[in-house]
């Protein structure tokens, strides 16, 4: 295996997220599987990263350890200096299947987090006022969430955790389920919401495209078990075209890199089996 | 992945449940009358059936539909027999409501905090299952002796039995409504900085707010049932004494006059609570009745 090389970019400037030689073993019934090994990650504030991989490679599993959903087993995983022992607000989760509170409005979802830390109430609506108007959802204030798109589902997932005050945004594949169209206009949403917050975000993603589209930096991870294999950082102006030369050499690039490991995975399987 | 995608697009689809669940759409009012007279055949028939039934058979131990309807007139308002039951309704009626909903909200009372605390502790479940479920199949009416004991001949014993009669259905259904709540909604909730006591009022119990309905609405129909079983216990007033006094003095008139009464009590109780779910579950059209 190669061993992780941090690209230049990261190394400098204090992380706001250290991970070093983090080891994660789930027990059940069946045996252990082990689904990371040494995995050793430093994120800088302000960093756009995609964690990209393919099904299997341990990147989920390495967001919920950031998340404080899943402990580690050993190594270490910090936060501003202080291991991550649970979930806190200064980490929000953006989940996949968006994870948003059914009987809440729109409003009230995005009122959740201030809410829930003692934020006096005039300040918690003007908080909410100002994140609704960001992504486009103002008009939607009191409707529930059953009533909303996919895309606009994410958006209130978005603005819950901005409301919040979050410092690093941990996204699961957050556009994984929504169409092309939506898909393409909230990645354009997400970098100028992180262009205008100064967020750090940690972007989970199986996609190369969508990786080369959004990240300063894309980790790539291959499986069995998991571990992170290339680390490379992206010199690409923004905003980005997804037609043009440049943006197309790095995808294939990327994509190689990715293609390599699908392959090491598959000997591996075989090699097990047999 | 691709199972939760297809489970969500399933239920978007679902959502836009403005026809009723046979495929009508009733908007005006002539659609609600259609309603209301698709929803009387059958009784009217019922009733159709009971009265040839009687004329035909010649008993004299049934009474026809119209002689009760009497007996219904004078047990309200009085001015046909004047007897013992003549104008006693709304005593009978107001004591059998107070006593069904004593028993019924003192169910609600412990078991719903109860059902959240089982449903989210595991060392809870452990602890008390063993005896609540050794206790669930033991017919209420077997109570009937032991609670004339402890709570002497009167209203409490028919309160009690009420009691536990709605408990275990609101008790369940509050379990199963906190085990069924998705665990991302706490992952949610935990990375929002809501935790501790604060999960249960935000988000245990407005998640659980469907099955506990489910369980109220059992558990009302129970307590409407056991209510004459409660009234056995030798108290002078109630629905459930009338039924009993009417089968004492063989008078059925009056027997099918408090059946029907009760009935009719325990349909608009089921009513007001189905109401109130609608209203509480705004946000879940599927799980409006």
């Amino acid at each position: 295996m190669p061993n992780t090389s941090q690209s230049g970019k990261s190394s400098s400037g204090l992380p706001i997220l250290s991970i070093s030689n983090l080891d994660k073993t789930f027990h059940s019934k069946t045996g252990d599987v082990k689904a990371l090994h040494d995995i050793n990650l430093n994120v800088r504030k302000g960093e756009f990263i995609c964690l990209l991989g393919a099904s299997g490679c341990g990147k989920s599993t390495l967001l919920r350890i950031i998340g404080g959903f899943e402990t580690l087993t050993s190594g270490s995983a910090q936060i501003y200096g202080s291991d991550i022992k649970e979930p806190g607000p200064d980490r929000g989760v953006v989940f996949q299947d968006y994870a948003l509170f059914p009987w809440l409005s729109v409003a009230d979802n995005i009122a959740f987090g201030p809410k829930h830390r003692g934020v006096s109430k005039a300040e918690t609506k003007a908080i909410t006022e100002k994140y609704m108007e960001m992504v486009g959802l103002t008009q939607f204030a009191n409707q529930y969430p059953n009533t909303l798109s996919g895309g606009m589902k994410q958006r209130v997932a978005i603005a819950r955790v901005l409301a919040n005050d979050a410092d690093i945004l941990l996204m699961d594949e957050p556009f994984a389920a929504l169409d092309a169209l939506t898909r393409a206009k909230l990645q354009d949403e997400l970098l100028e919401i992180w262009e205008k917050t100064n967020l750090t975000v940690i972007f989970v993603t199986h996609s190369v495209e969508e990786a080369v589209i959004l990240s300063d930096r894309i980790v790539v991870m291959g499986a069995g078990p998991g571990h992170i294999d290339t680390d490379l950082a992206l010199d690409l102006t923004r905003p980005r075209d997804p037609s043009s030369i440049e943006f197309n050499d790095l995808r294939r690039h990327v994509g190689s890199q990715l293609r390599s490991h699908i392959v090491q995975q598959n000997n591996k399987k075989v090699s097990v089996h047999v | 992945m691709t199972l939760d995608l297809s489970l969500n697009q399933k239920s978007e689809k679902n959502l836009p449940a403005k026809t009723d669940k046979s495929g009508f759409v009733f908007q005006n009012m002539k659609g609600k009358l259609t309603k209301v007279a698709l929803g009387a055949i059958f009784p009217v028939f019922l009733l159709l059936a009971w009265h040839v039934g009687v004329i035909v058979s010649e008993t004299r131990l049934i009474p026809l539909p119209s002689q009760v309807a009497v007996m219904m007139w004078d047990f309200a308002f009085g001015g046909v027999y004047d007897d013992a039951f003549s104008a006693s309704l709304p005593v009978h009626f107001w004591v059998s409501i107070q006593r069904v909903y004593g028993g019924f909200f003192l169910a609600v009372a412990i078991a719903v905090p109860l059902g959240l605390m089982i449903g989210r502790f595991r060392f809870l479940q452990t602890m008390l299952d063993p005896t609540l479920s050794l206790l669930r199949p033991v017919p209420v009416t077997a109570w009937l002796p032991l609670s004339m004991i402890f709570f002497g001949l009167g209203p409490k014993s028919a309160i009690f039995l009420v009691f536990l009669g709605a408990f275990y259905p609101i008790l369940l259904n509050t379990i199963f409504g906190v085990k069924s709540v998705d665990n991302k909604l706490f992952e949610s909730a935990a990375m929002l900085g809501c935790k501790g006591s604060q999960l249960f009022r935000s988000v245990v119990l407005p998640a659980a707010t469907p099955q506990i309905f489910n369980g109220l609405r059992l558990g009302l129909g129970f307590a409407w049932i056991l209510i004459v079983v409660g009234e056995m216990t030798g108290v002078p007033e109630g629905l459930g004494a009338v039924i009993m006094d009417g089968r004492t003095l063989s008078r059925t008139d009056l027997v099918i006059t408090g059946m029907i009464i009760i009935g009719i009590t325990g349909f608009v109780s089921d009513r007001l609570i189905v109401l109130l779910n609608n209203y509480l579950l705004k946000w879940s059209p599927q799980h409006h009745a």
